[in-house]
């Protein structure tokens, strides 16, 4: 086993040593051209097109969460909040829900004199980064204090309470005989995107909606890696790896993983916000706990702490969700005799490849290299080896 | 500008007064008192020792000092300034820079990364700075860049190993990168607690040589923690003795070391 590594390692060198050096680069372009001609390729209305939609808003989904998982290395099972928050400012800010008020800010002319809120898109995904940001805020407050499992525990938490939120919602009134959500209900006919130029989006052409959530997915990607690579990364990292020492060294520590937060929730509730008028419900049935853990999957699956992996992680499991199962292999279990639909057990395959992903490459498929040094134990044998302070340990 | 012409420029406080004044420090751990009404005063531009017997809160008094744990009673006083209840963080910007008794880097950094989250504190970039990359930004992460090479090659680290990652250099070497990241923040007063761990006896000279540039190239105040009597001796202007929590004795090195108090902890009582 050590040795075939060694030699895949091995190989690897030598291909990368073959190739030229704007290679990264060159491919980075590949990808992003055919990532804009693909619904060309696809056809208007394919599954796979819808599949691929909503697999780059899952993938949108898990960079947000690596943020926050990866990036600072706060474990957070409560990321449904912020889808949630995002469907909801879409269902608040384009529909008629609030049927009380009239307000129209640059959406079709055709709602021009509809009831309720109606923003243009850009305008409801900047309102779903701020209430996302703020919330997310808000719900790592109390996770400071606490390390590791503690904060998991803490956002799981807060992500069933946001859920339940959702669903008791239609018994808050917030007046004229208004109320916060529709409950299990859900909130229908949301405004599709309108933009000038390309009018209302349609689900009988796809298109369009996958080139506006791929330029979400790219903004996204700008932002983690300007992020990363800033005075603000690396102080997550610091206090990721030696909490004690990133304080002593003049990193704020609440300013900084509140920051984590915020920016990983932003994304999310962006992402959510496009899933409410792609579906063109809010329904609060959409935001379980499963939800939540399914997108740490992701992260998992793809590299804990690298974009790239984020971003891989996200596509695979939204496509083998939307795509593989119920388009492509559903009927599997037919074949063999079976009576039953292989969407009933999905969430069983995708336990199936965390395990897998954990035995074969506990690392991700595209790991960060430090996440590496510190899971195969180099770091942490160093830390052993030289032990630890506990005076100082225990007050931070 | 160089390393040693912008700590200069930085000097506020008038050499001889006291740079740091503690005042009747206590803190208790439940029903433990780890530190027992300590008064402590660092003249600027001196270099002052802490001693005292393994467990005699020495490590504890650092910790309150930085603002790691806070002092169940008493009153720190940096630069004019209370710094009591201060976070860490706040007391890093103020001027005050540590080393770990057990080397705490930050593993799978490089040491030039390491030694550029200690310059956090003095970068002014947020999210937006980050995201937008404004000229400003650019400037200041480059000088930061700069400037931590300046520092690792200040301290000796040679330049082949700037971009290794901290576990892989050898303990000398890590040692050399935690003075260099401490020096990024532009402190006024160093705080190094126990540096000469784990090193020969050239190796400590040698450390004790480099304190007394730091002080002369820096203008730096420097408190040590230190177990090694040579360096403590040769180096420090005062010297302070913590023992079972409470002030043994202070004085000159050799004061101290005459004090029949200090030699009883020490040593044992004869007879």
């Amino acid at each position: 086993m050590t040795e075939l590594r060694a030699q895949l390692s091995e190989w690897r060198a030598a291909v990368e040593r073959a190739l030229p050096p704007w290679w990264s680069k060159g491919l980075a372009a590949v990808v992003l051209v055919i990532g804009v001609v693909l619904p060309f390729i696809t056809g208007s209305q394919s599954g796979f097109l819808n599949g691929t939609i909503v697999a780059v808003a899952y993938a949108v989904m898990s960079l947000g969460l690596n943020v926050v998982v990866g990036m600072a290395g706060l474990l957070d099972l409560g990321y449904v909040a912020f889808y949630a928050f995002g469907a909801y400012c879409m269902g608040w800010f384009g529909s008629a829900f609030f049927f009380g008020v009239h307000v129209h800010v640059g959406v079709a002319p055709t709602l021009s004199h509809a009831i309720g809120i109606h923003l243009n898109i850009v305008l409801v995904l900047i309102a779903a980064v701020v209430v996302c940001a703020v919330a997310g805020m808000i719900i790592g407050l109390p996770t400071l204090r606490l390390r590791g499992d503690y904060i998991a525990i803490v956002t799981l938490a807060f992500g069933e309470i946001i859920g339940v939120l959702a669903v008791n919602g239609q018994s808050i009134h917030v007046g004229g005989g208004m109320t916060l959500t529709a409950g299990n209900l859900g909130i229908s006919a949301i405004d599709p995107p309108w933009f000038p130029g390309t009018g209302s989006f349609s689900l009988l052409d796809l298109r369009p909606w996958y080139w506006l959530i791929f330029s979400i997915l790219l903004i996204v990607l700008f932002v983690n890696v300007r992020v990363r690579d800033s005075r603000l990364g690396r102080a997550w990292v610091a206090l990721r790896e030696d909490e004690v020492a990133a304080v002593s060294m003049g990193i704020p520590l609440v300013k900084t993983k509140l920051m984590a937060y915020a920016i990983g929730a932003a994304f999310g509730g962006m992402s959510g916000a496009f899933l409410g008028a792609y579906v063109t419900e809010v329904n609060a049935g959409q935001f379980q706990f499963g939800f939540s853990v399914f997108i740490v999957a992701m992260v998992v699956v793809g590299g804990i702490g690298s974009i790239w992996g984020a971003l891989v992680g996200g596509l695979l499991l939204g496509y083998i969700n939307n795509y593989l199962i119920p388009d492509v292999l559903n009927d599997l279990p037919s074949r063999f005799g079976l009576h039953f639909q292989l969407t009933s057990v999905s969430f069983g395959i995708f336990g199936f490849l965390l395990v897998l992903v954990m035995v074969v490459r506990p690392q991700g498929l595209f790991p960060e290299r430090r996440r590496t040094l510190e899971m195969t134990g180099e770091v942490a044998a160093m830390d052993a080896e030289l032990g630890t302070e506990p005076e100082a340990g225990n007050t931070i | 500008m160089n390393v040693t012409e912008a700590a200069a420029a930085d000097a506020t406080v008038p050499a001889g007064a006291p740079i740091l004044a503690a005042a009747g420090i206590t803190k208790r751990f439940g029903g433990l008192t780890a530190v027992n009404d300590v008064s402590f005063d660092i003249p600027a531009r001196s270099i002052v020792s802490l001693i005292g017997p393994n467990g005699a809160g020495k490590t504890t008094f650092f910790n309150m000092l930085t603002g790691l744990i806070r002092p169940t009673e008493g009153r720190i006083t940096f630069e004019g300034r209370n710094i009591t209840r201060s976070r860490p963080d706040v007391i890093t910007s103020r001027g005050m820079a540590r080393t770990f008794q057990n080397i705490r880097l930050f593993g799978a950094m490089t040491a030039v990364e390491n030694v550029m989250v200690g310059h956090h504190s003095r970068m002014k970039a947020g999210v937006f700075g980050a995201v937008f990359r404004p000229p400003w930004v650019v400037k200041e992460e480059r000088q930061t860049t700069d400037r931590a090479r300046e520092l690792l090659g200040y301290v000796g680290l040679k330049k082949a190993d700037f971009d290794r990652l901290a576990i892989h250099l050898p303990y000398g070497d890590q040692r050399r990168v935690e003075i260099a990241r401490a020096l990024a923040s532009e402190p006024q007063l160093l705080l190094l607690d126990e540096p000469t761990a784990g090193m020969n006896p050239h190796e400590s000279a040698a450390l004790a040589d480099f304190m007394r540039r730091l002080r002369a190239d820096l203008n730096l105040t420097i408190l040590l923690i230190e177990h090694d009597m040579k360096v403590v001796m040769g180096v420090s202007e005062r010297v302070t003795v913590l023992n079972y929590g409470s002030r043994l004795a202070e004085g000159t090195p050799a004061e101290v070391r005459a004090n029949p108090a200090v030699i009883e902890a020490y040593l044992g009582k004869e007879g």
